[in-house]
């Protein structure tokens, strides 16, 4: 349980997938005005990366083996189709949950976020248990960073800033110093 | 959209639609792998590689292709190269290879690529789109290279492993960590800000001399 336990901290704050691993830039940047839409985009991460990491297990357990130069086309095409039939059972289930998440998950089913996490999984050996808290961890951290972001943008966004920084240079400053706040987590622990 | 010579197709991804600079496409990997030069040109060369050959496939097969199914095709055609380019950067630089580690693969999703097959190279003939292919590819190398070599000279005060400073540089480590990536890349961005924004007010001043009255910032809100 410990050992588990480790791997969600681990993945959320210490190494955390945006700000310590430079993965799911795209929207880090590119949804992070909102805090609302940002935490929406968060919980949609999150519901990829399950799915992603269940994925992942099957297929290294039970295909991969047998052709291991395939792994990368048959993690993007198993993944994009997946996500792409439980996208509309929920639409025909919830509704509501598909207008909260919807429009998100075809965006970040092939974000850089989700493959990395799948070749992650695979390079460290995770099993099906060690996977989910894994991508449970990733995408919490995901979603921690996108929140804070969004907040720090949101609270900004009426200062006057000198001209040149109106474009995306400021909010690559603020990643900046929060991938620097997120370094003290470094010290945590060691694996 | 206004069409374009050949030579233009090249230029223009060099500088003045920069992928990295000016689109901030493909963001990932030009944070992720910059901080030494060696691996922002393994970086850049693979890059370049995968987005000249799925160019040349995609525009060779553009007419064969099904529109529904376009990006799936356009994705499977872009991992083919990557895988090729993982197993050769294994064979051929295995250190660099370990280095880069999961990012050679995360080529497949970087979005830059897809974006020029999607723009260009599905709508036009392989000559022009090899053309454009280069120059995009040629202008991630650029921007690979430009901040590959900021953060090594301050992080580590060496360029290629050969140290520039004497004993008495104290390295500037945060450069080489993952905060002087974004640091790195904002400074660039706001001094290409600044560069445009000077650009932009010498070329009114040049068209009224004598000064026009522009409205305040408060009186525009």
């Amino acid at each position: 349980m410990g050992e588990l336990f480790w791997i969600l901290i681990s993945a959320m704050l210490i190494n955390n997938f945006t700000l310590s691993l430079f993965l799911g830039l795209c929207p880090f940047l590119g949804v992070s005005a909102r805090v609302g839409t940002a935490l929406r985009m968060g919980m949609a991460n999150i519901f990829v990366l399950v799915i992603t990491s269940l994925c992942a297990w099957f297929l290294n357990s039970f295909i991969l083996p047998h052709a291991p130069y395939l792994r990368l086309i048959s993690f993007i095409v198993v993944i994009a189709s997946l996500v792409q039939i439980v996208e509309m059972a929920i639409k025909k289930i919830s509704p509501t949950l598909f207008r909260e998440l919807g429009i998100f998950l075809p965006l970040i089913t092939t974000n850089c976020a989700i493959l990395g996490f799948a070749i992650f999984q695979t390079n460290r050996g995770y099993g099906l248990l060690e996977g989910l808290f894994f991508a449970l961890g990733a995408g919490l951290g995901l979603t921690l960073a996108l929140v804070l972001m969004a907040s720090i943008r949101e609270s900004s966004e009426l200062s006057s800033v000198p001209a040149a920084a109106r474009n995306m240079g400021l909010v690559l400053i603020i990643a900046g110093s929060l991938s620097l706040a997120f370094m003290g987590f470094a010290g945590l622990f060691s694996a | 959209m206004r069409e374009t010579t050949p030579s233009q197709d090249l230029v223009r991804g060099i500088w003045k639609e920069n992928p990295v600079l000016v689109q901030l496409l493909g963001l990932c990997p030009t944070l992720a792998v910059t901080n030494t030069v060696a691996n922002s040109i393994a970086m850049g060369l693979a890059t370049f590689f995968v987005l000249v050959g799925s160019s040349l496939l995609v525009s060779t097969f553009k007419k064969v292709i099904p529109h529904e199914v376009r990006i799936s095709a356009y994705i499977l055609i872009i991992a083919t190269f990557v895988t090729i380019a993982d197993l050769v950067l294994a064979a051929v630089v295995p250190v660099i290879h370990k280095e880069l580690g999961a990012f050679i693969a995360l080529i497949v999703v970087n979005c830059m690529i897809l974006g020029r097959q999607e723009a260009f190279a599905s709508k036009h003939p392989v000559g022009r789109s090899l053309l454009d292919a280069a120059g995009a590819g040629a202008g991630f190398m650029i921007a690979l290279l430009m901040m590959g070599t900021f953060r090594e000279i301050l992080g580590n005060g060496s360029v290629l492993g050969v140290a520039l400073f004497g004993d008495h540089f104290e390295p500037w480590v945060i450069f080489i960590l993952p905060p002087g990536g974004f640091l790195t890349l904002g400074f660039l961005l706001l001094a290409l800000g600044w560069w445009k924004e000077r650009k932009s007010e010498s070329a009114r001043i040049r068209q009224w001399p004598h000064g026009v009255a522009t409205p305040s910032r408060e009186e525009v809100a």
